[in-house]
C-alpha cells in the first residue's frame, strides 16, 4: 500500500469539500472495495476520506410506498432490516447475498453502487426497481446512474447520501455466482414496479442494463414461460474465464425465468 | 489398545494451541533488529533483462541494500538443483538447466524474481521495490503444454525443443500387440488441469546470522527442515551443516508446495549475513500465486484394450507432463516413478506400456502436490475403466470387480515396477457400494429428473504408493536421497520422554498420533510423551513428511527406537531384579522376571538409567536411544470412492450430493485424524474435479492468479462425507500401517468425473475436462444436442 | 508521518504509533503481538483475520487501524475465559475440526457471529456463513460439525 493521508469526515460537506479540491482525495465507506485496491497498489491516493463517523447517513426508513435507504447502510442491515423484508422482500435477499458475512457486516449500499463494479448485486436492484440515488447535490433515476464499467453520474465531489426505493408490487432477484469470487457473473432482478415491468440484469455486460424485450412479454404476461424464448444478444457481453459472452447470454435468460418464478 | 494408544480416536492435543490463536507460524517470529525483503519479479513470461537500476530504489528511507543474480553469483551461491536425475529413453541424464535464485540474462516465468529489495520496514522495502527499474526486452513466451515442445519459443539453451527429457516404462512391442489382439479399445484424451496448493499459511521465512558464532538460523514454512538445511549447504553453499539451523515451526499447511527449496530462502540465508540484519521475507497471496510450485498439469492419451470377456489385456498411455519454467526439487520424479508406476491400479492388466515427455513451459515451476502423480494415475486408470464400462455395456462395478487383484493373490507383481503387499479390493468395493446405497441410485436418479436435474453416479478404485521409499530402491531410480526415517526415545530420570521425530507436521496430527505409539509400545502415560520436530537443532537429522510417509516410514522409526529402549531396559532390569537377561519380559511399561511377581515399570528404569548406583557392567549411562527405518517396500493404500452429483442441465452446475469412501489404510493410530485426512484430500480432489485451475493466457500471465478468479472450494461447494475402513494391515512395516494423508485427493477427481459423465450420457456428452466448471457442462451439453440435431 | 489510535482490545486499552496506511491486523499482529489473527490473502477472501469489532466480525485485513480508533476489539486471544477453553473452541478441539491450525483463529471469530445471530444453525447455513472462511486442511466437514457442537453447547 502507499501511503496517504488520513482524514475522518465529520460531515457531509467536509468530505465534498476535500474531493472535490483534490482529485487525488478518495472516500472510503464500507473499504471492501476501496481497501483490496489500496493493498494491491492499484490506486494511490493522497488523502483517504473515511465516511464511517457519518452516522445519519446510515439507516433504514419506510416512509409511504418508499423504502429509503442511508448510503452508509452496511449490506447485512439492509438484509436483516424487517423494514425491507415486509416492503422489498427481493432487496433483502439481494443484499443477503452480496459477498460473505463479515463483507456484508461493512460493505456500503453507497459504497457498491458508487463504485458501478459490472459484477455487483445493487445495481440489478436499482434500475430493476426503478430506485432514485440521493446525493449531496440532486436526485438522479437509477437508470441514469449507472453509466459504463465502474464509472456514474457522480461528479468529483459528487457523494451518494440515500437511496430510494419505490415499493413495487412484486420482485425477485437471481443471482448466478462466479464460483470463484461469488460475484454476480449474471444476475437478473425482475420487478412489477411503480412505473411497470423492469428487468435489470447485472454482471453480463460492462453496466446492469434492462432487457425491453422480456419486460415486455412480461407486461403481458407474468409468467416464467414469457421470457423463456426471449434471448439476449451475446454481442458486447462479458468474458472472462469463467463465462464466455455467450453463456453469459444464455444465462440472463435462466435467470428472468427462474427470478420471475421466484417473485410469484 | 490402550485408552490413548494405538487406535485411539482421542482429540489432538496441538488443539489447545491453535484454537486460542497462540500457534507459532514463521511470519509470528520476530527478530531484534529484523529487516524485511521484498522481491523485485518479473512482469513477463519470458523476456531479456537488459538492464537493472537500483540508484533510486537505494536512496529510499530505510533501504539497507538491494542484491541481484550477480551478486549472489559472486557470493558463490550456488542454482537451485532438482535432486531426481532421470534417464531418458536414450540413456541421457534429463536436462538441467541453471536456476538462479535472482534470474541472471533473463526472466522465464512471471513471478521469477530480478532483485530483492532490504529496508528496516515492510512499507519501505515495498516502496523501493517499486523504484527498481528492470529494463527487458520481452520474447514471444511458451505458456501452453500441447504446443511448448518444438516450438520455435526456446526456453533454455541447454533444453532444445523446451524438452527436458522423454522417459519411458514397458515393452512397447508387447503392449502393441496386446492391443491389436484386443476385442474392444477404449481410448480418451484428457488434461490433468493444472492447480496451487495454496496452502492457507504463505510461504515465509526469517533469516538471522550471528557474527559470533558464525551461525545461521532459518525460521522457514518447511515439510522437511533437513532437507532444506541439506540442498542449502550442499549445493547452494550458504554454509556447512554444522552452522546453519533451519527451524520449521508451525506450519500452516504444505500439501508438498513446502518441501521444495526457493529462491526466496536461499537469498535471505545469503543476504542476513551482508546485512548484517535478520531478514524476514512473507508472501502475499498474489506472490504465492506466481512461486510456490504449481501441481499436475499433463496432457495425455490413454488407451485400454479388452478382451470379449472384458478383461483388461494392456494399456498405453502418451503423456506430456509440465515441468515450468524451471526444474523445481523433486519435479521430475513426479511425472514418472511417482505416475506410470501406479498405473496398473487395482487390476491385473496384462500388460503396460506409458512414454511421459516432460516440457518446459514459461509458467511457474510444477512439482509435488498432495498425491503427486498417483492422482494423475488414478485418474488415467479409473476414467478409462468407466469408460470402457459404458462402452462395452456392463456395469462399472462388475467391471472393476472382474479384473480387480484377488485378496489371496497378494504379494502381486505389477507389469510396471510395483509390488502389491496385500489388500482387499473386493471388500472396499462392496462396502462403498453399500455406504453410497448403489442399489437407491436409479430412485434418487428419478428423483432427481423430475426435479429438471440430471444425476450421475461414478467410482473410483485408486491405489497409491506411499511410505516413500526403500532408499536403495529409489536411488536405483534417480533420486539423490535417501528416503529413511529418524526417531529419537529421550527418556528424562523422572520417567516422562520427549519423542524426537525427523518427521514435520503441518496439520498431521503427529504430536498426538506418535505420542499414542510411544504410549502404547512402551506403557508410559499418553500425558508423559511430548513430541518435538521441526528444528535441526533439536531432532536427528531426517527427511520430513510427505508422500504420506509419517506413519510408515516415521512410525516405523519410532517403533525400532523404542524396542532398543526395551533392550537396553531388560539389562537394567535384569541386573536391578536379579535375573537373567533372557528371563526379563516386557509388557505394559513393565519388566518382569518370567514366572515370577518381580517387576520394575519402566520409569524406575529410567530414573536407575540416570542414576546408575546400582547397575549393570558394560552397559552405559541414560535411555536415551535412536533409531533409522529404511523401510522394505512402499505401502499400497487403496481403496473405493463413489461420488453422486446432480447437475443442472440450464446452467451446468455441478452439485456434489453424495460421497461415500472406504479405505484400506492398514492399522489406524488415531481414526479422528485419519478421517480429517481422509476428508481433506477429498476435497483437494473435488476442488480440482469441479473448480481449480491455473490458467495462463497465450503470453504467459497467470490469468487465475488470485481467489477472485482461481476457485477455492468453499464449505457450501462441498458434501457431508460418509467415511468408512477396510483395513488390511501391511505386513512391511511394525505397524502396519499405509498411509493416509493423499488418498482423498488421488481418488476423488476421477469419482467426481466419472460421476459428471455418468450424469451427462444421457445428454449425449462423452467429454468435460476438468475443472467441470458450469461453464464447460453447459458447452458440452449444447454441443452434444447441436451434434444429435 | 503517524497517527496514535487507541482501543480496546481483549478488554485492555492499548495505543499504538501506526501509519495511516497500517491496516488492523497489522497493528494487532506488529504493534500488539497478538499473533493469534492471520492474513492468508490480499483480496480480502480468506477470513484467517477476521476479529470482532465492537460485536461484530469483519475483515481485520480490510480495515484501518485507524477506523478502529476507540473500537471494542475481540480477537482469538480474547474467547477463552482464562485457560477455560469458550464452548466453540472446546468443539473444535473435540471433533477435530482443524488440522494445520491457520484457519481455526477466523473460523472461531466467524462461527461465533453466525452463533450470536443463529443460535441454532442449519448445516446448510452453517456451511453458506462460511463464504468468507476458506480451509486447504480439513474439507468443511469437521468444521461444520465443531460449529453445530459449538452452537449446542453455548445454547444449554
Ligand atoms: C470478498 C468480497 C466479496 C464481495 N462480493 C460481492 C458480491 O457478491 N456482490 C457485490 O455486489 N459486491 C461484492 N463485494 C463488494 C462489496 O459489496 C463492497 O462493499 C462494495 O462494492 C463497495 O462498498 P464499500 O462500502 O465497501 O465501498 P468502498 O470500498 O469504501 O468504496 C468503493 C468506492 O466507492 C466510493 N464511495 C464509497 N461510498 C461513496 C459514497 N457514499 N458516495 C460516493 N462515492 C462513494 C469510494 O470512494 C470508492 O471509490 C465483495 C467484496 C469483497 C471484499
Ligand atoms: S487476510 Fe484474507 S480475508 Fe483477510
Ligand atoms: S486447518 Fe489448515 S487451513 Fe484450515
Amino acid at each position: 500500500m502507499y501511503n496517504f493521508e488520513y482524514k475522518k469526515a465529520g460531515s457531509v460537506a467536509e468530505a465534498a469539500s476535500i474531493i472535490g479540491a483534490d482529485a487525488d482525495a478518495k472516500l472510503v465507506a464500507g473499504g471492501m472495495t476501496y481497501i483490496p485496491t489500496l493493498k494491491q497498489r492499484l490506486a494511490a491516493p493522497t488523502t483517504v476520506v473515511d465516511m464511517n463517523g457519518l452516522g445519519d447517513l446510515a439507516g433504514i426508513s419506510v416512509a409511504g410506498d418508499t423504502v429509503t435507504i442511508g448510503a452508509m447502510t452496511r449490506h447485512a442491515a439492509v438484509a436483516c432490516s424487517a423494514d425491507v423484508a415486509a416492503a422489498i422482500p427481493a432487496l433483502a435477499d439481494l443484499a443477503g447475498h452480496i459477498g460473505d458475512p463479515q463483507v456484508r457486516n461493512r460493505g456500503t449500499i453507497g459504497g457498491s453502487i458508487a463504485n458501478n463494479d459490472p459484477a455487483a448485486d445493487y445495481p440489478a436492484g436499482l434500475v430493476g426497481l426503478g430506485a432514485t440515488v440521493k446525493t449531496n447535490r440532486r436526485e438522479v433515476g437509477a437508470d441514469d446512474f449507472f453509466i459504463d464499467m465502474f464509472e456514474t453520474a457522480l461528479e468529483q465531489d459528487e457523494i451518494v447520501t440515500s437511496v430510494s426505493f419505490p415499493k413495487p408490487v412484486k420482485a425477485a432477484y437471481m443471482k448466478f455466482p462466479n464460483p470463484a469470487s461469488r460475484y454476480a457473473i449474471t444476475g437478473v432482478f425482475v420487478a412489477q414496479a411503480h412505473d411497470g415491468v423492469r428487468v435489470a440484469v447485472t454482471g453480463a455486460g460492462p453496466c446492469v442494463f434492462r432487457v425491453a424485450a422480456m419486460e415486455a412479454a412480461l407486461s403481458s404476461n407474468w409468467s416464467a414461460d414469457a421470457v423463456a424464448d426471449i434471448s439476449v444478444s451475446a454481442d458486447g457481453l462479458n468474458e472472462d474465464i469463467h463465462a464466455s459472452a455467450e453463456y453469459r447470454a444464455h444465462l440472463i435468460t435462466v435467470m428472468a425465468k427462474r427470478a420471475v418464478a421466484k417473485a410469484g | 489398545m490402550t485408552e490413548q494408544g494405538i487406535g485411539a480416536a482421542i482429540a489432538r492435543r496441538e488443539d489447545r494451541r491453535f484454537v486460542t490463536g497462540q500457534g507459532h507460524y514463521t511470519d509470528d517470529i520476530n527478530r531484534m533488529g529484523q529487516t524485511y525483503a521484498v522481491f523485485v519479479r518479473s512482469p513477463h513470461a519470458h523476456a531479456i533483462i537488459n538492464s537493472i537500476s537500483m540508484d533510486a530504489a537505494k536512496g529510499m528511507p530505510g533501504v539497507r541494500d538491494i542484491f541481484i543474480g550477480k551478486d549472489l553469483a559472486d557470493g558463490g551461491v550456488g542454482p537451485l538443483i532438482c535432486g531426481w536425475a532421470i534417464t531418458d529413453v536414450n540413456g541421457e541424464p534429463h536436462k538441467a538447466p541453471p536456476h538462479p535464485a535472482l534470474a541472471m540474462g533473463k526472466v522465464r516465468h512471471v513471478g521469477d524474481p530480478v532483485a530483492v529489495v532490504i529496508a528496516d520496514t515492510q512499507h519501505q522495502a515495498m516502496d523501493a521495490a517499486a523504484k527498481v527499474d528492470v529494463d527487458y526486452s520481452v520474447l514471444d513466451a511458451a505458456a501452453d503444454l500441447a504446443t511448448a515442445q518444438g516450438s520455435n519459443v526456446q526456453i533454455h539453451e541447454e533444453a532444445p525443443g523446451n524438452l527436458c527429457y522423454e522417459w519411458e516404462i514397458g515393452d512397447k512391442a508387447a503392449i502393441d500387440a496386446a492391443f491389436d489382439s484386443a476385442a474392444h479399445v477404449t481410448e480418451l484424451e484428457f488434461l490433468n488441469n493444472r492447480l496451487v496448493p495454496n496452502a492457507m499459511e504463505p510461504r515465509a521465512c526469517v533469516a538471522e546470522y550471528d557474527g559470533g558464532t558464525g551461525d545461521y538460523t532459518l525460521y522457514l514454512t518447511s515439510q522437511n527442515p533437513h532437507v532444506h538445511r541439506l540442498v542449502m549447504s550442499a549445493f547452494n553453499g550458504l554454509a556447512p551443516e554444522h552452522k546453519l539451523r533451519v527451524v520449521a515451526p508451525d506450519v500452516g499447511g504444505g500439501f508438498g508446495s513446502k518441501i521444495f527449496v526457493y529462491a526466496e530462502e536461499v537469498v535471505l540465508t545469503w543476504a542476513c549475513r551482508h546485512v548484517g540484519r535478520p531478514i524476514k521475507w512473507t508472501a502475499e497471496r498474489s506472490e504465492s500465486f506466481v512461486t510456490d510450485a504449481h501441481g499436475r498439469d499433463h496432457v495425455t492419451k490413454a488407451e485400454l484394450a479388452l478382451d470379449a470377456d472384458g478383461l483388461f489385456l494392456a494399456m498405453r498411455v502418451n503423456t506430456m507432463a509440465n515441468m515450468g519454467a524451471y526444474l523445481s526439487t523433486f519435479a521430475s520424479a513426479v511425472p514418472t516413478y511417482l505416475y506410470a508406476t501406479l498405473l496398473a491400479g487395482q487390476y491385473t492388466t496384462g500388460g503396460i506400456y506409458a512414454n511421459v515427455k516432460a516440457v518446459f513451459t514459461n509458467t511457474v515451476p510444477v512439482d509435488a502436490y498432495r498425491g503427486a502423480g498417483r492422482p494423475e494415475a488414478a485418474y488415467v486408470v479409473e476414467r478409462l475403466v468407466e469408460a470402457a464400462a459404458a462402452e462395452t455395456g456392463r456395469d462399472p462395478a462388475d467391471l472393476r470387480k472382474r479384473n480387480f487383484v484377488q485378496k489371496d493373490a497378494f504379494p502381486y507383481q505389477t507389469p510396471v515396477v510395483m509390488q502389491y503387499d496385500c489388500g482387499d479390493f473386493h471388500g472396499s468395493m462392496e462396502q462403498a457400494l453399500a455406504l453410497i446405497g448403489y442399489t437407491g441410485f436409479a430412485g434418487r436418479k428419478e428423483a432427481s429428473r423430475a426435479d429438471g436435474k440430471l444425476r450421475g453416479i461414478g467410482f473410483s478404485s485408486y491405489i497409491e504408493a506411499c511410505g516413500i521409499a526403500p532408499s536403495a530402491a529409489v536411488g536405483s531410480l534417480g533420486a539423490g536421497v535417501g528416503l529413511w526415517e529418524s526417531a529419537n526415545i529421550r527418556f528424562n530420570p523422572t520417567g516422562n520422554v520427549q519423542l524426537f521425530t525427523g518427521c514435520h507436521s503441518h496439520g498431521q496430527g503427529h504430536e498426538t498420533a506418535y505420542a499414542q505409539i510411544v504410549a502404547d509400545k512402551l506403557g508410559v502415560p499418553y500425558e508423559q510423551v511430548d513430541v518435538i520436530h521441526g528444528d535441526t537443532a533439536r531432532i536427528p537429522f531426517g527427511m520430513g513428511t510427505y508422500g504420506s510417509r509419517s506413519a510408515a516410514v516415521g512410525g516405523s522409526a519410532i517403533l525400532k527406537a523404542a524396542d532398543k529402549v526395551i533392550e537396553k531396559g531388560k539389562k537394567i532390569a535384569a541386573h536391578c531384579l536379579e535375573a537373567s537377561e533372557d528371563d526379563i519380559e516386557f509388557s505394559a511399561g513393565n519388566f518382569t522376571v518370567t514366572g515370577t511377581d518381580k517387576a520394575m515399570n519402566i520409569a524406575e528404569v529410567a530414573f536407575t538409567a540416570y542414576v546408575p548406583h546400582n547397575y549393570p557392567d558394560g552397559v552405559e549411562p541414560g535411555l536415551d536411544e535412536t533409531a533409522f527405518y529404511d523401510p522394505l517396500n512402499f505401502s499400497f493404500p487403496a481403496g473405493t470412492h463413489i461420488c453422486e452429483v446432480e447437475i443442472d442441465p440450464d446452467t451446468g452446475a455441478v452439485s456434489i450430493e453424495k460421497y461415500a469412501a472406504v479405505d484400506d489404510f492398514g492399522t489406524l493410530i488415531n481414526p479422528l485424524i485419519v478421517e480429517g485426512q481422509i476428508h481433506g484430500g477429498i476435497a483437494q480432489g473435488v476442488g480440482q474435479a469441479v473448480l481449480e485451475s491455473a490458467v495462463y493466457d497465450g503470453d504467459g500471465q497467470l490469468v487465475s492468479g488470485s481467489y477472485m478468479d482461481y476457485t477455492m472450494p468453499r464449505a457450501d461447494d462441498l458434501p457431508h462425507y460418509d467415511v468408512g475402513f477396510n483395513s488390511v494391515p501391511s505386513p512391511l512395516n511394525p505397524l502396519g500401517v499405509k498411509g493416509c494423508g493423499e488418498a482423498g485427493a488421488i481418488a476423488a477427481p476421477a469419482a467426481v468425473m466419472n460421476a459428471v459423465h455418468n450424469a451427462l450420457r444421457d445428454m449425449g456428452v462423452n467429454h468435460v475436462e476438468m475443472p467441470a466448471t458450469p461453464q464447460r457442462v453447459w458447452e458440452a451439453i449444447q454441443g452434444a444436442q447441436g451434434a444429435a440435431e | 508521518m503517524t497517527l496514535t489510535v487507541s482501543m480496546t482490545v481483549n478488554g485492555e486499552s492499548v495505543s499504538a504509533d501506526v501509519e495511516p496506511r497500517t491496516l488492523l491486523v497489522q497493528m494487532l499482529r506488529e504493534h500488539l503481538g497478538l499473533t493469534g489473527t492471520h492474513v492468508g490473502c490480499d483480496t480480502s477472501q480468506c477470513g484467517t483475520c477476521v476479529v470482532h469489532v465492537n460485536g461484530e466480525s469483519l475483515k481485520s485485513c480490510t480495515m484501518l487501524a485507524v477506523q478502529a480508533e476507540g473500537a471494542d476489539v475481540t480477537t482469538i486471544e480474547g474467547v477463552a475465559d482464562g485457560e477455560t477453553l469458550h464452548p466453540m473452541q472446546q468443539a473444535f478441539h473435540e471433533n477435530h475440526g482443524l488440522q494445520c491450525g491457520f484457519c481455526t483463529p477466523g473460523m472461531i471469530m466467524s462461527s461465533l457471529d453466525l452463533v450470536k445471530n443463529n443460535p441454532d444453525p442449519s448445516e446448510r447455513e452453517i456451511r453458506e456463513w462460511l463464504e468468507g472462511n476458506l480451509c486447504r486442511c480439513t474439507g468443511y466437514h469437521n468444521i461444520v460439525k465443531s460449529i453445530d457442537a459449538g452452537a449446542k453447547a453455548m445454547r444449554s
